[in-house]
């Protein structure tokens, strides 16, 4: 069964990146062992059309699942599809996404399946008959190292550890039936709520500007939001404190308790950096830090500080890389 | 309501952690233990939901050594009825096994409601809660921030990606808890005195054989960051330098 399953998450009716991701590491497994990548794609009617942009990351097959039942995150009928198809195919592996969605379909779908998963896998390779995969614990201060004996063996990658890759191919496309009535689904969404600061998410930025307690008051976040926007491609971000105390949503905490995020580069505003909140961004590839206090942990970890008043430096910084990015 | 809540007893994690002679544990010496963060908020939850109903009893349940009765002991204090301690020699690594030994003992209970807070911050699997669902046949909400019971149907909201989704579900169900849903209360004197009277149940947990091992466990590599560019605005060009020529991120 050198076969690889990847599951193609998808959210009013686009694909999501870590979709890609999933499809890019199923690819480099089922390259491995000489295998096939199907991908499963369930959404409303319309989202057949995503199928070929899956072929074009590695897929050699999409099963596309068209309901209206499947308009919104529909977890009962997601999971039930995804487990008739793993079961009826036979693959080695089962790659899902550890996103919100994610998280909450694999461990379904692997319980449905009768078999343990590996959570929030950073990297994984075959060895023998077994997959080792890499996994972060304890808030981020530890990596667990597991082998998975089952088959299939069910995955969920952490968004991000995995760059989508494009390695064409012309995928063939399978349409398939919904298992039961996807519209008979006990848990309902009955709203959708689209964050305020929605415009690029924290887990798919390449750049993140955070701030921290050390801006003092909400309306101070401007100076986050504008240095976010001289990039051009950041997310902003805020620690506990600050979402604590009503300053930013509590979606967009980044720590322990909040979101977990890789980015290419990391700059912390007026940030300390707690236990709680470098749980959430050490894997950052660079770090910058602006803090006013020299002693603060966060330098610690940041590749580069600049000690001073964020009220001037931030500005400064902004200007500056506004000006960097005209040139490019 | 009939509630349980599900909790795990973790090292806190403000701990320098080490890793055990056999290479695939922390090494506990030393480490103070508590509920993991998101049981303590699942605990809060089922307590206001019972005294808001002015009724109910709210069970907690964990899996593993005796040492964790200290755990379920704290959760009376805070407010639980009753527990069950699912005696393990120790806790496994695979979420599966203990959703199957957990689930044994839930469906037993008929329940209205079943908590689990997110996720257990030390394994970080955050599979246990769904996996019981599916055993149980249960529908399942998970990582809640928002959640509310009235005439057999709940409603909860669950954060996305830049978005959240408020949904409905009738019980009995699985909740998992994220944070930010309620403050769990500290134990009063009259709650740690209570507690001690209050009964608790120790079983064996029905443990399969674990599927998935851990082959060994790591400290992530240090990262050797500290360098300060400079003070004040004035630092500012050297570090735009420094990320265009260096870092290669602008």
């Amino acid at each position: 069964m050198p076969n690889v399953f990847a599951f193609a998450e998808a959210r009013g009716g686009q694909l999501r990146k870590v979709a890609l991701e999933a499809v890019t590491a199923a690819r480099t497994l089922a390259d491995a062992a000489g295998g096939e990548v199907h991908a499963l794609l369930v959404g409303a009617p319309g989202i057949g059309e995503k199928a070929e942009q899956l072929g074009a990351y590695g897929a050699d097959v999409v099963i596309v699942i068209e309901h209206a039942g499947f308009g919104n995150y529909n977890a009962e009928a997601a999971a039930a599809a995804a487990a008739e198809r793993i079961k009826s195919g036979g693959y080695r592996a089962a790659l899902f996404s550890a996103s919100a969605q994610g998280r909450d379909l694999a461990p379904r779908v692997a319980a449905k399946l009768g078999v343990p998963m590996a959570a929030d896998v950073t990297s994984f390779e075959p060895s023998g008959d077994l997959i080792v995969a890499r996994h972060p614990g304890y808030t981020g201060k530890v990596i667990f190292t597991v082998t998975l004996a089952a088959s299939p063996a069910v995955i969920s990658l952490r968004p991000g550890a995995v760059a989508a890759a494009e390695h064409r191919k012309a995928a063939r496309v399978e349409t398939a039936q919904p298992v039961g009535d996807p519209s008979a689904a006990r848990v309902i969404v009955t709203e959708m709520v689209q964050g305020s600061s929605a415009k690029l998410d924290l887990g798919e930025a390449p750049v993140i500007v955070a701030g921290g307690r050390g801006l003092r008051a909400a309306e101070n976040f401007k100076l986050v939001e504008d240095l976010a926007s001289a990039f051009g491609n950041a997310a902003v971000g805020a620690t506990r404190a600050v979402t604590d105390d009503g300053w930013r949503p509590h979606s967009d905490q980044i720590g322990q308790t909040g979101r977990l995020v890789s980015p290419d580069l990391y700059v912390a505003v007026g940030i300390s950096g707690a236990i709680q909140h470098l749980a959430g961004m050490r894997t950052s590839k660079t770090i910058v830090a602006i803090n006013k206090d020299k002693e603060a942990p966060i330098f610690k970890i940041a590749d580069y500080g600049i000690v001073g008043d964020v009220f001037e430096i931030v500005p400064a910084l902004t200007e500056a890389v506004r000006e960097a990015k005209k040139h490019h | 309501m009939k509630i349980a809540v599900c909790i795990k007893r973790v090292p806190d994690m403000e701990a320098r952690f080490k890793i055990g002679a056999d290479g695939a544990s922390v090494d506990e010496a030393g480490l103070k233990f508590d509920m993991s963060d998101f049981d303590g908020y699942a605990v809060e939850v089922a307590l206001q939901l019972n005294e808001k109903s002015g009724g109910g009893e709210t069970t907690v349940i964990s899996l593993g050594p005796d040492v964790v009765q200290e755990t379920l002991r704290k959760a009376m204090s805070m407010g639980a009825d009753r527990a069950v301690h699912l005696k393990a020699d120790k806790i496994p690594f695979d979420s599966f096994a203990i959703a199957r030994a957990l689930a044994a003992e839930l469906k037993v209970g008929a329940y209205d409601l079943i908590l689990f807070g997110r996720m257990a911050v030390d394994s970080a699997n955050q599979s246990t809660g769904p996996m019981v669902a599916e055993l149980l046949g249960l529908p399942v909400v998970t990582a809640a921030s928002k959640l509310d019971i009235a005439n057999g149907t709940g409603t909860a909201r669950r954060e996305l990606e830049g978005a959240a989704e408020i949904v409905t579900f009738p019980l009995p169900a699985v909740v998992t808890i994220d944070e930010g849903i309620a403050r769990p209360r500290l134990p009063s004197l009259k709650g740690i005195m209570g507690a001690k009277k209050k009964p608790l149940e120790s079983k064996p947990a029905q443990l399969g054989e674990p599927r998935i091992a851990v082959k060994s466990m790591e400290l992530p590599p240090e990262r050797t960051g500290g360098r300060i560019v400079g003070e004040g605005a004035a630092a500012v060009p050297e570090l735009v330098r420094l990320l265009q020529t260096e870092a290669k991120v602008l």
